[in-house]
């Protein structure tokens, strides 16, 4: 296989059909997974906003178009770009007629067995939580993941009290989880017997993430107006 | 003059048809039991699990068994790794191109077939040293043994746990289902048993063909 | 990204999602290498070690990547880049300390390819850990890892003098132990909460 001339050096004979081997295999495994990359790219980038639009619409009953936007560092709202960070990202829905629907906002936190994820639609005008999916959970199949469909538990989320306090930076009443059975207040969530702990935690994560963002989300309202009613997509 | 220095063994159904039951990789050669266990909650789960480990296995079979005279045996175990790890970046973006909730089920462990003892070992073992025709077979057989070994514990793990298969109710609305199945520990169980029925039919056969001594090795 | 306080983080990789129990990673050295208590010891060690190393590969790489922009050479690169970087230790101990080679050495090889070691890599990459959380949860990892091959081998020490029927003994018993290990670590969970 080799020219005469090359074998003079065992070494390098020796070694080199291994470069050849190695740097060729590279090369053609990396040219495959370039290629797939490029090839599957729109269709996931498809799916991944398709998922995020069918949890928005889920959590903010009416909307059926949505955009997204980012909290900037100067603390105002803009339109979400290619590459800003997804912790300081919002979703505002819009309703058919261009209307605000409210805002979907993301929070997460340790539960029973892993990170909990979930997405809640917080409505302005009325100043309440009006919808709640679990974006992702680990809980224990019959018990903890009751949170994802317990219809009891669920309707904690469809009038939760968020209302902002007279000074406008914290709220009136903070989010806070009760025994199940002992919800008085419009601002308590209700737990699940036997899921305590998954439900105490989707409570956290509302009483964490409400906190700090719904005093600049309703102090910034204006920021979500639609300028003018554009296509749905985006 | 005739080719009897380059013998080749011919193409036998037999490269194919071993996978399935003889040498199944996952029942007889206890092999790759990271996702055996942890994505057979359910009957979905598993055959997707299956398939896609089939395709990386069969793929793999073919580029390696095609390079086979190119690949110096010092660096062989270093391009096996490439090959793989590159056939399984492919199967890990197609199945996000197909389905977002399939590939959020099946999560890490889709990455981590790499890592499957029975892929690097099936090319070492026989793909860098059979024709491709063998290989693909040989790939094909295991791979399906594999998903047909996935099937039967994710079929019982989700009727027993969530009384259902591939999402179907089974029973009626009174059955209240086992989640011990769905959990870790449910999954070391079912394997357990399952590879139990094996030894016990193995003995057996043993037994039939007269060679008493049916033990476990 | 992740704000987890490093208890938590430790508390969760070692008990709570034990990565053999619960994850169902590295199961082939668990069943393998779970027989003797002495091996078991070491191997774990050597896992805690090897872990602790790929975390710090995996998060310089995961960075590179980010930097350069080429996600899709993530699992390729940590699985060449790992299992150099263990090469490479492998031959340094062997230079330097040969009793440590002796105890660890002929466990490293075998780890490199161990699904545990990926999957950690590729958990906290997921889970957006910073430098010292994901240093803290790759001990976790190894802790748990090797707690639950300690345990199993003192209850297959024992298993060896119990008489059970040929047919039980080898892979599917230990299967069973393990399923009733994993109950028990079922315990732990919400102490991460």
């Amino acid at each position: 296989m080799q020219a005469p001339g090359q074998t003079d050096n065992p070494l390098r004979a020796a070694s080199w059909p291994m470069y050849r081997a190695l740097v060729g295999v590279g090369m053609l495994c990396g040219l495959l997974i370039v290629s797939v990359y490029v090839l599957t790219l729109p269709a996931i980038t498809r799916n991944e906003t398709r998922a995020l639009q069918q949890a928005v619409f889920q959590v903010l009953p009416g909307a059926v178009a949505r955009t997204s936007f980012v909290l900037t560092a100067a603390g105002h709202f803009r339109e979400a770009a290619e590459g800003d960070d997804p912790a300081r990202m919002v979703h505002a829905g819009y309703t058919a007629e261009g209307q605000l629907a409210g805002i979907a906002i993301e929070g997460r936190a340790m539960g029973y067995q892993d990170v909990i994820r979930i997405l809640y639609g917080y409505a302005p005008q009325q100043q309440v939580v009006v919808g709640m999916q679990v974006l992702a959970s680990k809980e224990t199949p019959g018990l903890g993941d009751r949170i994802e469909k317990d219809a009891g538990f669920r309707a904690n989320f469809t009038a939760l009290d968020v209302t902002l306090a007279a000074d406008g930076v914290s709220l009136e009443h903070p989010v806070e989880a009760v025994k199940n059975g002992t919800r008085t207040a419009p601002w308590q969530i209700d737990g699940i017997t036997g899921a305590t702990i998954s439900s105490s935690a989707v409570a956290g994560i509302l009483n964490r993430s409400s906190a700090q963002w719904i005093p600049v989300i309703h102090q910034r309202q204006a920021d979500f107006m639609r300028p003018e009613a554009t296509d749905d997509q985006r | 003059m005739t080719s009897v220095d380059r013998v080749q063994p011919a193409v036998s159904a037999d490269d194919f048809i071993k996978g399935l039951w003889r040498e199944n990789p996952v029942f007889v050669q206890v092999l790759g039991m990271c996702p055996v266990l942890a994505v057979t909650n359910s009957g979905i789960n598993a055959l997707a699990m299956g398939l896609a480990t089939t395709f990386v296995l069969v793929l793999s079979n073919t580029l390696v068994s095609l390079l086979r005279r190119a690949i110096p045996r010092q660096v062989r175990i270093a391009t096996f790794i490439l090959i793989i790890a590159s056939f399984v970046t492919v199967v890990d973006y197609l199945i996000q191109a197909l389905s977002l909730e399939l590939h959020r089920a099946l999560g890490a462990f889709i990455s981590l077939i790499v890592v499957n003892c029975l892929i690097l070992g099936r090319a070492e073992a026989f793909a860098s040293k059979n024709t491709v025709l063998r290989s693909i077979l040989d790939g094909l057989g295991m791979g399906l043994g594999f998903t047909f070994a996935l099937l039967c514990l994710g079929g019982v793990r989700e009727i027993l746990g969530s009384g259902a298969l591939f999402g179907i109710a089974l029973f009626p609305a009174g059955f209240q289902p086992w989640i011990v199945m769905l959990l870790p520990s449910g999954g070391f169980f079912t394997l357990g048993l399952w590879l139990l029925l094996f030894n016990y039919l193995r003995a057996r056969r043993l037994e039939e063909r007269g060679e008493a001594q049916g033990v476990v090795p | 990204m992740s704000g987890d306080p490093l208890w938590s983080i430790f508390l969760n990789a070692s008990l709570v999602n034990n990565f053999v129990l619960a994850y169902f990673l590295g199961i082939c050295p668990f069943l393998g290498v779970s027989g003797k208590l002495v091996t078991a010891t070491r191997m774990g060690g050597a896992v805690c070690f090897v872990m602790l190393v790929s975390s710090l590969c995996a998060y310089g790489i995961h960075h590179l990547l980010v930097a350069i922009n080429a996600p899709y050479l993530q699992l390729i690169s940590f699985i060449v880049v790992i299992a150099s970087t263990v090469q490479l230790v492998e031959m340094f101990i062997k230079k330097t300390s040969p009793t440590l080679f002796r105890a660890l050495g002929i466990f490293l090889p075998l780890i490199t390819t161990n699904c545990a070691i990926l999957g950690l890599a590729l958990f906290q990459t997921n889970k957006g850990y910073d430098l010292l959380q994901s240093l803290v949860y790759a001990l976790g990892a190894g802790v748990g890892f090797t707690l639950a091959l300690v345990l199993m081998a003192g209850i297959r020490e024992k298993l060896e003098l119990a008489s059970v029927p040929d047919m039980v003994r080898g892979t599917a018993l230990t299967l069973m132990v393990a399923g009733v290990l994993s109950l028990a670590f079922m315990g732990f969970a919400g102490l991460g909460a």
